[in-house]
């Protein structure tokens, strides 16, 4: 396949409903291309990974953002890269495919970028795709015995696939492919494991992993030698059935993902979709939306608080912390009728105005959360054993976070300025005045005081915002059948515990063709075997505890 | 808004904790004597009232456990708080979360793991039906297909209310249990027994290996 | 004051005189009647300090608490026993059956024996003689070989861990009491725990009268022995969150309620022997120069005092408990190896001076 013809099939498929669906999707729309399109710069395999190679060394293009796979059907399979520059900002993307289904594939960028390793597993996992050079090629999601790759548009899943009740097999061997210099392939055999390591499972059901996440740690006596994290427990196939879904039913399935970050997912998912079609939201809007999203974060923030306390034993702290919880839900149970799972935001507005009580009760609970962060710092911060635990604990360098990926509170500890409000604003973050709250020890300790800083910090955004809602209305008219432009979007917002970025391929459907989300999770994991190294157990309940990571959104 | 009709049940919004109570009473009522009855009154009231759950949670709903435990809605009032992380020592798991295909062996083992009597409370629409998810080719729609559920908790993720709701309900199903008696003892699981089967295989495999 | 040795006097003339049995039916029948009134105790004050336990958690949690068994929940704690006796022991497979079996037994035995050396009052000892604190250390002890036998024993990793945890801190922590006790004896001038508390009776709670070095001692006491009953912050022998249940990860039904009795009674003795070596035991509190406060004092039973004397100690070591977070390892070794141990010898010292000369009250 050449390049050309790679190029002009998606304008070809860009061409045919555009005039369609543009207008009647938003009647209002400007005729200029919406500014969330990607257009990745298409190369063969080898080509990009020379000009990824390039684009790090040369232009500081540090931060690979994120890392997709797409089944491009008669095209092939491949994935689209998507790199920023950690300085300027400056976002990028480059795609590379191969048309053999058989025997896909393509080289590795795993060398490059730590978080690659873990991402081209998972491309590996949905769509077979085989990366070339890497160090460790399994199954990330799905059993081992899976049969078929099932992101794939032809893959017969249910069929090959039932309910198997046996034991998942684990293998203490891995695969790796290597592309020899006469351009055949061999593979290789490692061992995971070796015979006489003391390997412990922490998980998949186990108190502190925060749900049903698997590590399988290599102790020697208390110290970690090695962790090998095998995830897919919760695995709901999120981005797989999204393709079968209309736009407006996609958006129910983002609050589950990160369910202390419901707020901003679904206004990640809905932002993409309302930049895409050209929508403009109300002034009215964007104010909600931002209060909502760090009122969300408090939320998470909190609940990152209790059950770091709760690992580490302190569980009146925990109480504590569920107690102030408790306001938070009050007023969005108010607002949005919902606890936890919200259901707020809408294409094009959110679900319903606030609610009368809204700003009087927002009003309330600031200066009441303030009074109580001192109350955290006296009863937990303080602690001699909590300090003695968390400082010096699990450092990671801002090279680490960068090449991890670890966005959020875990790569602004390492002193990686990441904030997407601040460096890409949306919303009203433009708007506002607030810090990124930066800190460079790396250490546990850090990590956990970027995030009660960040409660206050979140405070001042919606002091600032609470008595200025402007008028207008809170939905804007959009058609019944929403249908989004032909082309590839990405939209990011910042999540409660990381970039939670949304990325869109469609082809003009009522459904999207496909839906991927950055995992806010996905890199907090992929770090700890790093973080956790030399380490002991116990600080491995520690260091899972501070990076903070929610295990549904990492399997997605 | 549809009402469910349930046999023996008024519909009243479902507080009609009379008619629960009578039912309990009734069940009871048949065939016992004396003696064992009352020795099987004192387990029950023991037994119901000392549901000590897993800690067991896949996804959102096990959050909303949490806050159940807290402070506003405290669970300790009933005498539920202690929850134990070894299932050796758990009463009851609420399976709060969605249940993948993955975690459903992990699941069965967990139950196969706890000691009798136990009690399963599915929690929330994933571990009810699959919830949003049931079209996903990974989510097990609905726990009942590898586990045996003792209530259904509904909603996405269920209320704190409804949690106490459900966990009252299963406090109702531990005290027709009878210990001594034979009238309504619980039967023998085809469940367990089909998990007794596979464990000796196993353990024969492991046997000539 | 009330002496308890009065009623264990006519009894005895009872069984012997007017029953007429020989000298040792007597001592037999006494002897089963103490030990069943020994396990009745164990018994209810397990259950008590349970229901104590949840319910002082939850006022520190902002809760309730057991609210719905019973008044104020107080029956609680008895549905839970009634439940635990009848739920299933599973027996593993693969595992040496005999060893797990027994482990439990081991424990609570321990803890027994060593709850039988508490002075409830004047004249009301169960086990008292001359070197009762050696005997005390001595047993005592024996409560780790059922810990590290249940974490060998149940061929699980998590076990396995939490034993070992377990042995090197017990073990370690042996030490400090060893050393603290040491210190007190060096004031009272006696092991036997009756002569101890009598001795206090007469010249003031001992902490009164050895001053610095006595508390000194007092708080090293209360860190040692709250890391002996593995309890929070010491708790990494079964920390919930690392380990799911620690040593008795695979123990269920009434096994795993031996342990659990044994924690809370392990805390219990802790107390009451801080109240002993400490607090005066059964001695009434005295404050030379108000008679009539002391005679009112007098007037309140010995047991009444040395309860409620281990009940406030219990009590400060729920609160430790509750607030703070977990120790790792390391730290707790260094904890005990570093800092308790050369204190507590340089206590020891110290106290050995203010004895010799004649620097206490």
């Amino acid at each position: 396949m050449t390049e050309q013809n790679e190029q002009s099939k998606p304008q070809a498929a860009a061409a045919k409903p555009a005039p369609a669906a543009r207008p009647a999707a938003a009647p209002a729309a400007p005729a200029k291309p919406a500014e969330n399109e990607l257009k990745p710069r298409v190369l063969a395999p080898a080509e990009a990974r020379a000009e990824l190679v390039r684009l790090k060394e040369k232009e500081g293009m540090d931060y690979l953002e994120n890392l997709t796979g797409v089944d491009w059907g008669e095209e092939g399979l491949g994935v689209v890269y998507q790199l920023e520059n950690t300085t300027t900002h400056q976002r990028v993307a480059i795609k590379t495919l191969t048309a053999d289904r058989e025997n896909p594939f393509l080289p590795s960028v795993s060398d490059l970028w730590d978080i690659a390793n873990i991402y081209e597993r998972e491309v590996y996992d949905f769509y077979g795709i085989k990366f070339t050079g890497h160090p460790d090629m399994r199954r990330i999601f799905m059993r081992e015995d899976w049969v078929g790759y099932p992101f794939r548009k032809d893959d017969e899943t249910e069929k090959n696939n039932p309910l198997r009740m046996t034991n998942e097999p684990l293998a203490d061997t891995t695969d790796s492919y290597i592309l020899q210099q006469d351009g055949t392939i061999t593979k290789e055999t490692h061992n995971i494991f070796e015979e006489d390591e003391y390997v412990v499972n922490i998980g998949p059901q186990h108190p502190s992993t925060h749900g049903v996440l698997h590590f399988r740690v290599s102790l020697e006596g208390e110290r970690i030698r090695k962790i090998d994290p095998i995830l897919g427990y919760i695995h709901r196939a999120v981005e797989k059935i999204s393709e079968n879904m209309t736009y407006p039913q996609t958006l129910a399935l983002t609050d589950r993902l990160d369910y202390l970050g419901a707020m901003q997912n679904r206004h990640a998912l809905c932002m993409c979709i309302e930049k895409a079609m050209g929508i403009e939201v109300s002034e009215r809007v964007q104010v909600i939306r931002t209060i909502m999203d760090e009122l969300q974060r408090i939320d998470s923030h909190i609940l990152f608080f209790s059950c770091l306390c709760q690992d580490m034993g302190a569980t009146t702290a925990f109480l504590y912390g569920f107690r102030d919880r408790e306001e938070i839900l009050k007023i969005f149970e108010e607002t949005c009728g919902g606890r936890l799972i919200l259901n707020y935001n809408t294409i094009g507005g959110v679900m319903a105005d606030i609610h009368p009580n809204f700003q009087k009760r927002v009003k309330e609970f600031i200066p009441y959360m303030r009074k109580n962060i001192k109350e955290y710092h006296d009863i937990f911060t303080g602690n001699v054993i909590f300090q003695n635990r968390a400082k010096g604990v699990g450092v990671l360098t801002r090279d680490q976070v960068i090449s991890f990926g670890c966005t959020g509170g875990t790569g602004r500890a390492a002193g990686w300025s990441n904030d997407v409000r601040k460096h890409h604003p949306y919303a009203a973050y433009g708007k506002v005045n607030f810090n990124e709250v930066l800190r460079t020890e790396g250490d546990s300790f850090a990590r956990y005081m970027i995030r009660l800083d960040e409660i206050l910090e979140s405070l001042n955004i919606i002091e600032q915002l609470i008595d200025n809602i402007p008028e207008g209305p809170f939905q804007e008219k959009t058609k019944p059948i929403i249908k989004v432009p032909a082309g590839t979007y990405y939209s990011s917002v910042e999540g409660s515990r990381g970039e939670f970025g949304v990325f869109l391929e469609s082809k003009g459907d009522k459904s999207p063709y496909r839906l991927h989300y950055r995992s806010t999770g996905l890199p907090l994991v992929a770090v700890m075997d790093t973080a956790c190294r030399g380490n002991m157990i116990a600080d491995l309940i520690t260091i899972g505890g501070t990076v903070d990571y929610v295990v549904p959104d990492i399997d997605r | 808004m549809k009402r469910p009709k349930i046999k023996n049940i008024p519909y009243k919004e479902f507080k009609d904790n009379e008619t629960f109570e009578k039912l309990v009473a009734e069940l009871n009522a048949k065939g016992t004597n004396v003696i064992v009855r009352k020795l099987d009154e004192l387990i029950d009231w023991g037994r119901s009232n000392s549901l000590w759950p897993l800690t067991f949670a896949t996804s959102c709903c096990g959050i909303e456990f949490m806050a159940v435990c807290a402070a506003r809605y405290d669970i300790a009032r009933f005498g539920f708080e202690v929850t134990r992380n070894s299932p050796r020592q758990a009463d009851v798991i609420l399976v709060s979360g969605t249940i993948t295909t993955k975690m459903a062996p992990v699941l069965r083992r967990l139950y196969d793991q706890m000691a009798d009597p136990k009690y399963v409370v599915a929690v929330g629409g994933c571990a009810i039906s699959g919830g949003p998810f049931t079209k996903s080719f990974h989510v097990v729609n609905g726990v009942d297909q590898i586990i045996p559920v003792d209530v259904y908790v509904p909603g996405c993720p269920p209320r704190p209310e409804s949690f106490l709701y459900g966990m009252m309900q299963l406090q109702r199903i531990v005290k027709v249990e009878n210990f001594f008696g034979t009238t309504n003892r619980k039967q023998k699981d085809p469940y367990r027994e089909e998990a007794e089967q596979r464990a000796e295989a196993l353990y024969q495999q492991e046997e000539q290996a | 004051m009330f002496n308890f040795q009065d009623i264990t006097t006519w009894i005895h003339g009872m069984l012997t005189g007017t029953l007429g049995l020989p000298e040792w039916a007597a001592i037999l029948t006494e002897s089963i009647g103490v030990a069943l009134a020994v396990i009745t105790l164990y018994a209810v004050f397990a259950i008590f300090l349970i229901y104590m336990e949840r319910k002082v958690c939850a006022f520190f949690q902002c809760r309730l608490g057991p609210m719905r068994v019973g008044p104020w929940g107080t029956l609680q704690v008895f549905s839970d026993v009634f439940k635990m006796l009848t739920k299933e022991i599973i027996n593993l497979r693969q595992t040496d059956r005999f060893l797990h079996n027994m482990a439990p037994f081991l424990v609570v035995t321990a803890s027994m024996l060593t709850f039988a050396c508490l002075p409830w009052n004047k004249g009301a000892h169960i086990i008292d003689f001359n070197v009762g604190v050696f005997f005390f250390l001595a047993v005592s002890s024996l409560g780790v070989v059922g810990i590290l036998l249940a974490g060998w024993s149940s061929n699980n990793k998590y076990s396995l861990i939490g034993a070992m945890r377990s042995g090197a801190q017990i073990i370690s922590y042996e030490l400090s009491i060893g050393m603290t006790m040491l210190t007190m004896i060096c004031l009272t001038g006696t092991m036997s725990f009756s002569e101890i508390c009598a001795d206090q009776a007469v010249n003031g709670w001992n902490i009164f009268r050895g001053h610095l070095p006595a508390v000194l001692a007092f708080i090293i006491y209360l860190i040692a022995g709250n890391a002996e009953c593995n309890r929070g912050p010491f708790d990494l022998p079964e920390s919930e969150s690392e380990l799911t249940a620690g040593y008795h990860t695979e123990y269920s039904g009434m096994h795993f309620g031996y342990y659990y009795l044994a924690e809370y009674l392990n805390l219990f003795i802790c107390a009451g022997m801080a109240a002993t070596i400490f607090l005066g035991g059964w001695a009434p509190l005295t404050i030379a120069g108000l008679d009539g406060f002391n005679e009112v004092m007098a007037y309140i039973p010995g047991f009444v005092w040395f309860i409620g004397k281990a009940i406030f100690v219990v009590f400060l070591l729920m609160w430790l408990r509750w607030t703070f977070p977990r120790l790792r390892i390391d730290q707790i070794l260094s904890l005990e190896w570093k800092y308790l141990v050369p204190i507590s010898m340089f206590n020891l010292v110290l106290m050995a001076l203010v004895v010799a000369y004649g620097l206490h009250f």
